[in-house]
């Protein structure tokens, strides 16, 4: 079959799960005829009609707080936040209300809504349309977050995140949208919180997450050439977080480079050493390495971005430390 | 409305008011702890709007939502079970007097971040429209919550999709301590932003309950008839503060006075001597009112503490709080 890209992949994930469930329903600024800024809608609105596919104002408070309250009463909204960056409009409800009101209410209420948006940088859009904000999520009980790294994972997750009667925050990478790979079958669904060893190897694991498995996908290819051995596991989701899987992989490695695009100050990768250093110290035979956004706001030229966010340079260099340990 | 209907609805103002008078009262013996909003003195909006209502109509209220949990069928033992941390709580005693959530009659929560409920009832509205249902959703609002972003989003919302939804401003004139006056440049703080959305909006006495429950009869007709929202703004009052601590003193002498002279029950009661009520009748009411919250006291205190792994439910929808593997 016909590989596509990251972007109809997101077109393509939820048209499949609106095809098989009319309670489906997307709401967001410009996913209707115009079909998305970033073009991740295309189709949706010819296929499904405003009746499903609903245009907002730029009111991303509305936008999420309709998503609770639709999905508080029977319907699977999936709402877009144009840019991740833009969630902080929005955060009352991904912080306070979507997370909180099945526990507050005893359990009374479920919650099972999408909130999609665009996250990450590397395409020098500045300071504030180019954040990876998923350690935001991540700082939030109560939120699955989901941030996948190909075509196949974004429509087998998309379908999962849909179907989750949990609330998922879906981050889709501004820097894989024009990324392919092969187009996955009908039914083709990713189980939340499993995460794949996309290349196995015996000297270091690199735990990496939507871009940035790429990212260590060519750092491995390019430290094959000097002997050394790189297991990449692609964590596909924050929340459930699969430590077995980092664990076990660690169990064949002994070494460990985390490479996260999020700010180093309070990134995830920061909970994924946590848990290793807790309950895998005696797997380990060299200290471990963070790779992660650099604490200073995101700068808008090409080479200063590059100096704040991981890149293959900075993930190899911090690889071939630890594999002379 | 006729005398019997009149009669039913002075009876569950009464069993509020007793309700509110015994959470303070056990407030101040140590019973309850964290803090408490009583609507004592707003009985009316609540009681009048909701016999406006259907069944299967959705309600969001606030954090001084005890009048809109126990309207909407909450039973008093619950909620004061649920201030005082009992198992036996409406939420389990996992949200407290703030969150009081009565999802089976469509008391879809209380919610403590001002005006974040607005979109999503609108939201909980656009679920019904697109279910083809013919339910509305209420929001009720305090008059602080009509100077915050979510309240201008959700109206906007609201009006341009047309949804089924009221949103009712229990006016009692001070956002916490100050005056809403002080802070707002018009008259109305809810009315008065309708024009600005083309929403409709009528400003009523919300201490009588006979003249809510007609505004809001009608406001819900509209909705029903696919009309879109309206604004109710019910002037009332508090009987205390804001909250458990607050003496209220910031409030003229004569102003306090004069509200209290126009108390809900008080006008309920005179219309029904109007209708030719007899005395026993009223009196019969009342002391039902003090039966059931006289044994829903003793209830509630003589109820469990909840059990302690309650703590690590109601996370998830599957009931657990699982968050890594």
């Amino acid at each position: 079959m016909a590989d596509l890209t990251y972007r109809e992949a997101v077109a393509e994930g939820i048209a499949r799960e609106m095809r098989r469930d009319p309670t489906v329903v997307c709401l967001g600024e410009d996913i209707g005829p115009a079909e998305g800024v970033f073009k991740t809608t295309v189709g949706l609105f010819n296929e499904f009609g405003p009746e499903r596919i609903w245009d907002t104002p730029i009111s991303e408070q509305a936008i999420v707080g309709a998503a609770m309250g639709a999905a508080m009463t029977g319907l699977r909204p999936v709402a877009e936040i144009m840019f991740s960056d833009f969630l902080a409009c929005c955060w009352d409800y991904l912080a306070n209300e979507i997370p909180k009101v099945r526990y507050m209410t005893g359990g009374q209420v479920t919650v099972p809504l999408v909130v999609r948006t665009a996250n990450g940088g590397g395409l020098g859009f500045g300071a504030q349309h180019s954040q990876a904000v998923e350690n935001w999520a991540f700082t939030v009980p109560g939120l699955k977050i989901v941030a996948p790294s190909t075509p196949a994972d974004v429509i087998g997750l998309m379908a999962a995140a849909i179907r989750s009667d949990d609330p998922v925050v879906f981050f889709e990478h501004k820097g894989l949208f024009a990324s392919s790979g092969p187009r996955p079958p009908e039914g083709h669904v990713v189980e939340l919180g499993q995460a794949a060893v996309v290349r196995e190897g015996s000297d270091v694991t690199v735990v990496a997450l939507a871009s940035t498995v790429p990212m260590a996908l060519a750092a491995a290819d390019q430290l094959s050439t000097e002997d050394i051995s790189v297991e990449v596991v692609d964590l596909r989701c924050l929340i459930p977080l699969d430590m077995r899987t980092v664990l076990a992989s660690l169990e064949r490695t002994s070494k460990l480079v985390v490479v996260e695009e999020n700010p180093y100050q309070g990134g995830w990768g920061a909970t994924v050493v946590s848990i290793v250093a807790d309950e895998g110290f005696q797997l380990l035979d060299a200290p471990i390495k963070r790779v992660a956004g650099a604490n200073v706001p995101l700068p808008f030229a090409d080479d200063l971005e590059k100096q704040v966010i991981p890149t293959v340079d900075k993930l190899t260099d911090a690889v071939r430390a630890l594999a002379a340990y | 409305m006729d005398s019997d209907q009149l009669l039913v609805l002075y009876g569950q103002m009464a069993v509020i008011r007793r309700t509110e008078k015994a959470a303070y009262d056990m407030f101040m013996a140590g019973l309850v702890k964290g803090t408490t909003h009583l609507a004592s003195g707003q009985e009316a909006v609540a009681v009048g709007a909701s016999a406006a209502l259907h069944p299967d109509d959705y309600v969001f209220a606030t954090y001084r939502g005890h009048h809109h949990a126990m309207a909407r069928g909450a039973t008093p033992e619950e909620c004061l079970a649920e201030l005082m941390s009992r198992a036996t709580g409406l939420c389990k005693a996992k949200g407290g007097s703030m969150h009081l959530t009565k999802a089976v009659s469509g008391m879809l929560g209380s919610y403590a971040i001002v005006g974040s409920h607005l979109p999503m009832a609108a939201g909980a509205a656009w679920s019904a429209k697109l279910r083809g249902t013919d339910q509305v959703a209420v929001a009720f609002f305090g008059d602080g919550a009509t100077n915050i972003g979510a309240f201008h989003e959700a109206l906007n919302l609201a009006a341009v999709w047309k949804l089924p939804v009221l949103f009712v401003c229990e006016n009692n004139l001070y956002m916490e301590y100050t005056p809403i006056s002080a802070v707002t440049p018009v008259p109305n703080p809810a009315a008065d932003r309708a024009g600005a959305y083309g929403i409709p909006a009528e400003v009523i006495d919300g201490n009588d309950v006979v003249v809510v429950y007609e505004a809001v009869s009608k406001a819900a007709e509209r909705a029903r008839a696919g009309e879109g929202p309206t604004i109710v703004e019910a002037q009332t009052y508090r009987h205390y503060g804001h909250s458990r601590a607050d003496p209220a003193k910031y409030r003229p002498a004569e102003e306090v006075e004069r509200w209290m002279k126009h108390d809900p029950l008080d006008i309920a009661r005179a219309r029904l001597e109007a209708l030719g009520v007899d005395q026993e009748a009223i009196a019969g009411a009342d002391a039902e009112a003090k039966r059931i919250v006289d044994e829903a006291v003793d209830a509630a205190k003589n109820a469990p503490a909840p059990d302690l792994a309650e703590a690590f439910t109601d996370v998830w929808a599957d009931g657990g709080a699982a968050w890594r593997t």
